[in-house]
């Protein structure tokens, strides 16, 4: 992590990601590329800080609240920072036919947190979240975290104890989704 | 049908179809070919017009009409619609994981009939390592020369860019997607104008589903014809449903329109969890009214016209299974949430409707309600209805009018039950 007072910019930090980024969108739509900056900026901190804000708004020539108002629109991207790890469970509708509830109170349990909640660590934070797009795969989880976003498939309470073990020591090995 | 025609990946011989070489070595982008070097894009517009294929993203408008409809200005674009966030809908998933270049190729043959150089692939922000590998495909692409400028040696050049969601259902509906794609919020856009005429930076615009663009291929290489011998007369090709909830196998089953709930849920997914009875069918995920479990209904063929007629949408066939167990104003109060979560806020109806039917059911649930609770429930959905900008907040109010109009009493047992206290009631 970036010490405070050095101030390294996402211009100095991403240069040649945010280039291609830009390609993406017609040169004279350059706020096209506000999310996908969001997203990359969000990376590290897991969260996207202030200056982070000010810097995509002078990249793209719009507006810090208009930023802000993206930020605070969408579900994936964080004004405040979280767990390392944020444990997202699917308790939408299909999933919750197949257990979902039962299985992310048993989570929170293990964890010894509420939905919403961080562990006292701040390691790991339980959400509830809407469909994913797996929902024959039920009971199911992503973990959003400096790596990206991962699924994981057909979990037990006991699936889950493991990987928080795994995660704890290891917090950049995850690459693939696992399925059960 | 023996043969799967969009989830190739499961045919015997074809479960490398997710890799170029493989996916050439079976043919792959012939279709494409032809149509650069051998159509015009009118041809392409009128053979896919003639295929009858309907858009798979919940609304069944034919494809080939929808092209045609773009207003005679350039630069064009087509839009991929890979959002994919209804509660039990997994299937544009599984084409884009399992047989990639079979959409890519719908969307590339879309792209040229629609004259446009740029083609977005708009998917859900969750879909993050999918499209880290969607576009490595397309620099594959690129590489053999079927992506980038003069194709094939003709005047046709295309791009491919992904762009990724950030957790918001509404950019699904396609004014808000293209709003995403421009940088703003995604909330819907007043229609019309249509998308057709004033779609992507205010230029005509294409917006198909993934899986209506995954059907393209086999049309251009197999003809109107075979395609329409597949289903029936107003509904034809092939479907995948996602089957999610009770079911006993869950999963994507490809099958021809106009097979049966029946045939679906008993003969290939083998019946209900448990062997349990099975009381009620959501058909189209969250959006659409429920089902009772009925010979009628069960014997129903999933077209878009047969589904309509005994009171749902077949929609993008999302079709969640409930059993004898469930409690709908339980359902109700689930898919409310996520309607209330959902809504962009843009409309007051919408927005403050969910937020009080969300808190009628939980009271309800909670066996805080009192006898009223349900028919003011009723009148809360009643007036979203209709009122609305886009069509969310009529889906918001489908499972709830429906529940309460075939399961009343699983709204009010819980008062008669007397399994909660009827003193907090202060609001
Ligand atoms: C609230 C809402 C959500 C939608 N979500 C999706 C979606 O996730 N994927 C999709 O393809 N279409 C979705 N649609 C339908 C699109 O607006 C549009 O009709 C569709 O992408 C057109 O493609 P098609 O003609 O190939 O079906 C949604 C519509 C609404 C009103
Ligand atoms: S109906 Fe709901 S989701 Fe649609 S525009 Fe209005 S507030 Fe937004
Ligand atoms: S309902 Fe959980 S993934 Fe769809």
């Amino acid at each position: 992590m970036t010490p405070k007072e050095m101030v390294v910019t996402l211009r100095d930090r991403y240069a040649d990601e945010i280039e291609t980024i830009l390609e993406r969108y017609p040169a004279e739509q350059k706020r096209s590329a506000v999310m996908p900056l969001i997203f990359m900026a969000q990376r590290e901190e897991g969260y996207i800080t202030g200056s982070a804000i000010d810097e995509i708004a002078e990249l793209l020539d719009i507006a810090s609240t208009q930023v802000v108002s993206i930020v605070g629109f969408y579900t994936l991207f964080y004004a405040n920072p979280g767990g390392m790890h944020r444990i997202q469970i699917c308790t939408d509708l299909p999933c919750a036919l197949r257990g979902a509830d039962e299985f992310a109170e048993q989570v929170c349990e293990n964890l010894g947190v509420k939905l919403g909640e961080t562990t006292d660590d701040g390691q790991f934070t339980v959400e509830a979240v809407m469909c994913l797009a797996a929902c024959d795969k039920a009971p199911m989880f992503q973990v959003q975290n400096s790596s990206g976003l991962t699924y994981y498939e057909c979990q037990s309470a006991d699936d889950v104890n493991v990987l928080v073990k795994e995660l704890r020591t290891s917090p950049d090995d995850l690459d693939e989704t696992v399925s059960g | 049908m023996s043969e799967f025609l969009l989830l190739r990946h499961r045919n015997i011989g074809e479960e490398g179809i997710a890799e170029l070489d493989e996916y050439l070595r079976l043919g792959g982008f012939q279709a494409f070919r032809k149509v650069v070097t051998q159509m015009s894009p009118q041809q392409v517009i009128d053979l896919v017009k003639a295929s009858g294929l309907r858009g798979r993203g919940g609304a069944g408008f034919p494809t080939g009409i929808k092209w045609s409809f773009l207003s005679d200005r350039f630069p064009r674009y087509v839009v991929a619609n890979s959002d994919e966030s209804e509660p039990g809908t997994f299937k544009d998933r599984e084409i884009m994981e399992r047989n990639p270049f079979q959409f890519l190729e719908g969307l590339m043959i879309c792209a040229y009939a629609s004259q446009a150089h740029v083609a977005y692939n708009y998917c859900r922000g969750e879909f993050w390592q999918l499209v880290d590998e969607l576009q490595s495909k397309v620099i594959q692409l690129h590489d053999h020369g079927m992506l980038g400028d003069r194709i094939f040696g003709s005047e046709f050049s295309l791009q491919i860019h992904h762009h990724l969601g950030a957790g918001a259902y509404i950019c699904g509906e396609e004014s808000a997607l293209l709003e995403s794609i421009e940088g703003k919020l995604g909330q819907p856009r007043l229609k019309p104008p249509f998308p057709a005429d004033r779609g992507l930076y205010q230029q005509p615009t294409v917006v198909n589903n993934t899986e209506t663009l995954a059907n393209v291929p086999l049309i251009i290489e197999r003809g109107a014809e075979w395609y329409r011998s597949i289903g029936v007369e107003k509904s034809c090709g092939p479907k995948i449903m996602c089957l999610s909830g009770h079911a006993k196998n869950p999963g994507n089953y490809e099958v021809p329109l106009g097979t049966t709930f029946r045939e679906l849920i008993f003969d290939l997914a083998d019946g209900i969890t448990g062997d349990k009875r099975l009381k009620a069918i959501l058909p189209s995920g969250a959006s659409a009214p429920i089902l009772p479990a009925t010979d009628v209904v069960l014997d129903t063929p999933l077209t878009y016209e047969d589904v309509s007629l005994v009171g749902s949408q077949l929609g993008s066939a999302s079709i969640i299974l409930l059993d004898e167990t469930v409690d709908v104003s339980w359902a109700a109060m689930k898919t409310t949430r996520f309607f209330k979560h959902e809504s962009c806020g843009k409309c007051t109806p919408c927005r403050e409707g969910t937020y009080w039917m969300d808190r009628l059911l939980h009271r309800i649930n909670n066996g805080q309600g009192d006898h009223e609770d349900a028919n003011l429930l009723g009148e809360v959905a009643k007036q979203i209805t209709g009122k609305c900008l886009c069509p969310l907040g009529d889906f918001s109010t489908s499972a709830v009018i429906s529940g309460l109009e075939l399961f009343h009493d699983d709204f009010t047992q819980h008062v008669r039950n007397g399994n909660g206290s009827t003193v907090e009631l202060s609001e």
